[in-house]
């Protein structure tokens, strides 16, 4: 999977947590948290929903590792390939 | 018969706008069942029903905004045959269609001005129920035209009053709307309830710990959060100390049987709600987190139902995500107390004679004075330390 389709699908799980959000205007090298104004359940959210797209176990330690949208993309490229 | 009634959903609710119709007339309705969408000051919310029988006639239209206790349906017992056209069958605003809204949440004082003119005179002919509602609605009877006996004003008079200003008033959109309601069901929370404060330190090194492990044998969709701990230490520590489990009503407190700790929920865009988790204490953590899940989720969403928001014994609100420290809450009346948890930070402390570092947690009570003390209130927080304590037996 490219950087760009698992981009997109960081992006989905992203807007289903904050649907009134402009995505298109997120920063990929800051909190995503600041940004979005999300909490603990809304990340836990965002796991279950890169879990339903991407069909990966995301460890909670591992939490930290997908703080910004830049982050989470390197994450989870590294992630798949080691699948 | 039995009347289904605008239901109020909360001490910050007057009146509500029916959305639609869930049912059909002649359809068979169970205690449960959601009956109707109304939209509130708030959110839109899915009205159950708490009688069952046979849907028998709509008295409010979709669209029409009207106050809380308007008879939107009639229900018939099932069995009862349809009245014949002109027969005026005995009607009975039941208690099962009633109470469980109206036991606990009377009418919010704060929402209601003063009239400015005595609106009862000596000769003013007035049904007890149409003058309540009147004095409610800050309506002077005497402006309005009684149609009952002898020019006689019936709550139906003062129930189209009240209408026709709302028709007339141009509706503010739902964040002044929700902004208004919050604050009056805080002012009224201020302005009459005693309010005492008390705060302890919890070590949630124990908590942390457990959460941690447990959550490496869960699925990443069961996983749990350390609020939900919190939700059910919460609930567990009222059933020790039941004082605070109660709401105020016509001047007394009255125990709750059941324990449903309110959530409070922040809202993209602003405001709040909190929904509750029925019997909080009765549930496994698990049970616990997929509730709570799907109710923020809902809340969020604006798809509440009615008990959701009309049951909470309890309030806890955690600010600890966004760094507060510590939250000294506003009890949302009637009920009696609320619970405030602040952020979990790694601190110093001491251990067995040992300075070391653990995570701690400042929890606070908010509670009414009128019907507990702060030594009650103290065992509370020292039965909420203790189980927290013991996070595999939650």
């Amino acid at each position: 999977m490219s950087r760009e389709e698992i981009r997109s699908a960081v992006l989905r799980a992203l807007g289903r947590i904050a649907p009134e959000a402009d995505l298109s205007q997120l920063q990929p090298g800051t909190r995503i948290r600041d940004q979005l104004d999300i909490d603990s359940m809304d990340l836990l959210n965002f796991v279950i929903g890169l879990h339903k797209e991407l069909h990966v176990e995301i460890p909670e330690i591992d939490y930290p590792k997908l703080a910004t949208l830049d982050g989470c993309v390197d994450y989870l490229a590294g992630l798949l390939k080691t699948a | 018969m039995a009347e289904f009634v605008m239901p109020q959903l909360g001490a910050d609710m007057t009146a509500g706008k029916l959305l639609r119709w869930r049912k059909n007339i002649g359809e068979r309705v169970q205690r449960g069942d959601i009956i109707a969408d109304v939209e509130t000051d708030k959110a839109d919310i899915e009205v159950e029903i708490f009688a069952s029988g046979v849907l028998d006639k709509f008295l409010v239209q979709p669209g029409e905004k009207v106050p809380v206790g308007t008879p939107l349906a009639l229900i018939r017992e099932e069995g009862v045959a349809v009245p014949a056209a002109g027969a005026v069958p005995p009607l009975v605003r039941t208690a099962t269609a009633m109470a469980p809204i109206r036991a606990v949440a009377p009418a919010p004082s704060i929402a209601v001005p003063p009239p400015a003119v005595s609106p009862f005179s000596g000769r003013l002919h007035i049904s007890p129920a149409a003058r309540k509602l009147a004095e409610e609605q800050a309506i002077d009877p005497a402006s309005l035209a009684g149609t009952g006996p002898g020019g006689r004003v019936t709550l139906e008079d003062v129930q189209r009053a009240v209408q026709a200003r709302m028709a007339a008033q141009e509706p503010p959109d739902r964040q002044t709307r929700m902004r208004q309601a919050i604050a009056a069901a805080m002012a009224r929370s201020k302005r009459e309830i005693p309010h005492y404060y008390l705060s302890t330190t919890v070590d949630m090194n124990r908590c942390v710990q457990w959460l941690a492990q447990e959550n490496t044998r869960r699925s990443i969709a069961d996983r749990l959060l350390y609020g939900v701990l919190l939700l059910k230490a919460v609930a567990l520590a009222l059933r020790q100390v039941p004082d605070l489990n109660s709401f105020w009503k016509e001047g007394k407190a009255v125990p709750s049987a059941d324990v449903h700790v309110g959530v409070a929920v922040s809202l993209r865009g602003g405001g709040l709600v909190a929904p509750a988790l029925h019997h909080t204490d009765q549930q496994s953590v698990g049970e616990l987190m997929k509730q709570f899940l799907d109710l923020v989720q809902r809340a969020r969403a604006g798809s509440l139902r009615s008990s959701e928001l009309s049951d909470p014994t309890i309030t806890v609100t955690s600010l600890g995500e966004q760094g507060v420290d510590s939250v000294f809450g506003i009890i949302y009346p009637p009920q009696v107390a609320l619970v405030g948890f602040g952020k979990i930070a790694e601190r110093p402390c001491s251990v067995d004679g040992q300075i070391v570092s653990h995570p701690l947690l400042m929890a606070t009570l908010s509670a009414d004075h009128r019907v507990s003390d702060g030594h009650r209130g103290g065992l509370f927080l020292a039965a909420l330390e203790r189980l927290l304590q013991e996070p595999e037996k939650l």
